[in-house]
């Protein structure tokens, strides 16, 4: 399956948008934080798990789904939470803990909830597998179109969520994707080291539904396997496994020195960062100019920093909101 | 002139399967979901006939996968189904719990109540039968200590169906917690007290208000499931030696109904908790510390009849010497009486 012009401009758009988000987030994540770093402070207090280079995963996916297909994604879900279309605004609110966030500040980074376009996300590894075949299961049984996309790293792999909940789909062939984004790294352990397999899509077999294997970060391979396992899906013929090959280009999380990695890797990776890489794509093989592509980036910037500009703009809510919404 | 209103008894299975097909009739919403659940009809019985009604579709039999079938409840819920899902013992949530209070219990509050998930999860509690330590805890408190799930257990049939009921229709989590020795299935040895007149009608039995379902003046003794029926007769002893106690059934434990309870204590002046849930750290200190909180008078030190804390032993003489039962509450009396 072969992205359109127009697709493949959105795939780039939602791109760049995510990556200067990301270094917004990392810049003004350390505000408050020096000289001595603690983890409370700044504006953006807490964890926060940047997702520079994993990109292609997001739009790759993304770009088949509407609003009404549901998206449950990972602790790193910035990328596929723009991809999908969360409100920007809200989403950077709730980051910066503020009154106008998408949940007034409860949930934070790691717990975005756009009831609108259907994305979920949580903190704890391959959590978001039983709901999303829950969330297949539901318009299976509505007979309402639809599909569900799950979001895991490759670390999700080997936890018992992740094979329960394929087989879960499968035996009930539901309309279910599961898109591991494998960025080589369970914080400091190398998949090598966790995983008995070199790819996660052999783990399909065992479950009887078809699995692919992704390399090289690459969007529009990723638009090809995961627009024709969404095709299946929406004609009922079940789920499918799919494991990307992407990059972490930043830490864990904001304070990670990253020590565990090899001398060069990084550089490596940079090397192959896939935002440059699409440029040249478009300016190669389409009918697109540098001064479209800096309309592009301008256009991105404006609107992450626009969605900044809200955030820290807002009110934070009062304590005593803490005690509502507990029940509806 | 009376009217002579026909007895219609049910055991809990059978009216809480009622309850179910009545909100499956009326609402394309609700299915059930669980292990054993479908053409056996649950192996305590609560959803005998429905596979029968309702087919495959709606009535799904699982795999033995906690983990993946209450996530999957969870996200069907949040896209708008109203799923019931059995957990056949509530001592197997050590393989799901993730699912249940992470997600379920926190996902209105992490998304502002935007994302609704009106899960009823069914439980069996409780032993009796020597099923041990796996097969016979209650886990009350573990349950009702965090926040964002309902908690309900009804100690008869009426309440089992007007609590499902409610439950079902209820827009948040709510777990039902059933107790086996309760249940009306003959081969767990039936309390007969809890085999009760129920309306055909479907009715609603409100989620956290407590019953006083025995008035008297000098002891209030406060149950939940089984702790109700001990209570009750504790109270049938008592009152041969003129002591008139008032039991309360407590039927939620979140919300908890304090003020019946407090209101109660506040006329007899003692008070005795009942639980079969392990003791420490679990619903009779939580009832106790809610009327010390208030103030309110006593006569004497309040005592409670809970499990105490060891793992749950097999054999019948360790496991029915460690349970609750109406001759410890009598016991309790006098020791407060002993001591006031």
């Amino acid at each position: 399956m072969k992205p359109s012009r127009d697709q493949k401009i959105w795939m780039y758009e939602q791109m760049h948008t995510s990556r200067y988000f990301e270094e917004c987030i990392e810049k003004i994540y350390m505000e408050g934080k020096s000289p001595a770093f603690n983890m409370a402070k700044g504006p953006i207090p807490g964890e926060m798990h940047l997702s520079n280079g994993q990109e292609p995963c997001a739009v790759g996916v993304c770009a088949h789904l509407s609003a009404d297909d549901i998206v449950t994604s990972t602790h790193r879900p910035h990328h596929v939470a723009i991809a999908k279309g969360v409100d920007l605004n809200r989403m950077t609110a709730e980051i910066f803990g503020k009154k106008t966030g998408l949940s007034g500040g409860r949930g934070g980074h790691m717990h975005i909830f756009d009831a609108k376009v259907n994305f979920s996300c949580s903190g704890i590894i391959a959590q978001g597998m039983g709901p999303a075949v829950g969330a297949a299961l539901s318009r299976h049984m509505q007979n309402k179109p639809g599909v569900a996309v799950a979001f895991l790293g490759e670390g999700a792999a080997n936890q018992g969520a992740f094979h329960e909940s394929l087989n879960l789909a499968a035996v009930w062939k539901l309309p279910v994707i599961f898109v591991v984004e494998d960025n080589a790294w369970g914080i400091s352990v190398a998949k090598s080291a966790s995983t008995a397999i070199e790819h996660n899509d052999a783990r399909a077999a065992a479950y009887g539904i078809p699995g692919h294997f992704i390399p090289g970060n690459d969007p529009l391979a990723i638009f090809d396997i995961a627009g024709e396992a969404i095709e299946r899906a929406r004609r009922g013929e079940g789920p499918t496994l799919i494991e990307i090959e992407t990059y972490r280009l930043a830490g864990h999380f904001m304070g990670d020195a990253e020590g565990y990695r090899p001398k060069g890797e990084k550089e490596a990776l940079f090397a192959r960062d896939p935002i440059p890489k699409m440029r040249q794509q478009l300016l190669d093989d389409e009918d697109w100019s540098d001064a479209q592509d800096q309309e592009l980036v301008a256009r991105t910037h404006a609107r992450v920093d626009a969605a900044i500009q809200f955030a820290r703009d807002s009110e934070y809510p009062a304590p005593e909101e803490a005690m509502e919404k507990v029940f509806v | 002139m009376t009217v002579a209103t026909k007895e219609r008894k049910l055991t809990i299975a059978r009216a809480m399967a009622e309850a179910i097909a009545q909100e499956m009739r009326v609402d394309e919403r609700v299915f059930v979901m669980g292990e054993d659940i479908g053409p056996l009809g649950g192996v305590f019985g609560n959803t005998r006939g429905l596979h029968e009604e309702f087919g495959s579709e709606r009535v799904r039999d699982t795999p033995i996968s906690e983990t993946a079938f209450m996530g999957a409840a969870v996200g069907a819920a949040s896209d708008g189904m109203r799923p019931i899902v059995e957990l056949m013992f509530v001592d197997f949530f050590g393989v799901c719990f993730d699912a249940i209070y992470n997600l379920m219990a926190k996902n209105t509050y992490f998304s502002g109540g935007e994302v609704q998930v009106p899960v009823v999860l069914m439980t069996s509690t409780g032993g009796g039968y020597s099923d041990a330590g796996q097969h016979s805890q209650c886990l009350h408190a573990t349950f009702a200590h965090l926040p964002g799930m309902k908690v309900v257990a009804p100690s008869n049939a009426y309440d089992a169906k007007g609590l499902m009921t409610a439950a079902i229709r209820d827009n948040n989590p709510v777990i039902f917690m059933f107790h086996k020795a309760l249940q009306g299935m003959g081969w767990l040895g039936t309390e007969k007290d809890a085999i009760v007149h129920v309306p055909e009608e479907s009715y609603e039995v409100p989620i956290g208000k407590a019953a006083v379902v025995r008035e008297g003046n000098d002891l209030t003794i406060v149950g939940i499931t089984s702790g109700v029926h001990h209570g009750l007769k504790a109270a049938r002893q008592l009152a041969e030696r003129g002591i008139s106690a008032e039991v309360i059934d407590l039927r939620a434990l979140v919300p908890l109904d304090r003020a019946t309870v407090i209101e109660s204590v506040r006329k007899t002046g003692r008070l005795i908790v009942v639980d079969e849930d392990y003791q420490s750290y679990g619903v009779s200190s939580e009832i106790i510390c809610s009327v010390a909180e208030q103030g309110v008078p006593l006569k004497a030190a309040p005592q409670r009849v809970a499990y105490p804390d060891i793992p749950i032993p097999f054999t019948p003489p360790m496991e029915q010497w460690a349970l609750p039962n109406a001759d410890k509450i009598v016991a309790a009396y006098e020791l407060m009486e002993k001591h006031s």
